[in-house]
């Protein structure tokens, strides 16, 4: 179970008492400054964002006959 | 009798003469000699999105090629992604994948990691999703 899914700002709707959620944030928040720092590593790649993730390879299936058909008839522009 | 044979012959083979015109009409449409220089220099290259990209700095007039034939064929996609009832990225997409393969040993297209690549005599690398 999360710290959020602990009832803290959900009062009463998972049986726990108020104070619980408010303790293991404390709780967290201490394990965060015993530990010290947060260390962030740039990658050593470069991201890219890929924006075409949204393309289903099923659609792209469905409309490779048609593409092709478009690109022959249009030999001035591809 | 006979000579109706002959004049029907003589309008299918007219009606035939008319089809193949019509089919090869779309063939007459080739590229501008200097859209295909262009190409060949490695100016121009073929995204993944089905559009064309300057590969490098490039001189003004290739840079307004290809923004004039990316509009053009925004407008080809756009008019055929409708009747697919498909999304303009879909298809263009899916251009782009058939564009890249079709590019000739020595013209540049967009490797999947979004990097120039010049195309050799094997087969381009293109994204897992393309046919």
């Amino acid at each position: 179970m999360t710290v959020a899914g602990m009832g803290y700002g959900q009062p009463g709707r998972r049986g726990l008492p108020q104070g619980a959620g408010r303790a293991a944030a404390v709780l967290v928040t201490g394990a965060m400054m015993l530990s010290g720092c947060i260390s962030v590593n740039a990658p050593d790649k470069p991201i890219v964002i890929e924006l075409n993730i949204n393309i289903k390879q099923e659609v792209i299936y469905r409309l490779a006959d048609d593409a092709s058909k478009t690109i022959e008839s249009h030999g001035d522009i591809f | 009798m006979q000579t109706s044979r002959f004049h029907r012959i003589g309008l299918a083979a007219g009606a035939a003469a008319l089809m193949l015109a019509g089919l090869a009409a779309p063939a007459f449409a080739q590229r501008d000699p200097a859209y295909e220089a262009a190409r060949a220099a490695g100016q121009i290259g073929e995204k993944m999105d089905g559009y064309l990209g300057a590969v490098g700095g490039v001189p003004a007039a290739v840079q307004k090629m290809i923004s004039d034939l990316n509009i053009k064929r925004k407008a080809v996609y756009a008019q055929k992604a409708q009747e697919q009832h498909a999304t303009l990225e879909e298809y263009a997409f899916t251009s782009g994948c058939l564009l890249i393969s079709q590019t000739r040993p020595g013209e540049k297209y967009q490797a999947p990691d979004g990097s120039w690549q010049t195309r050799g005599g094997g087969a381009p690398q293109r994204d897992p999703r393309c046919p």
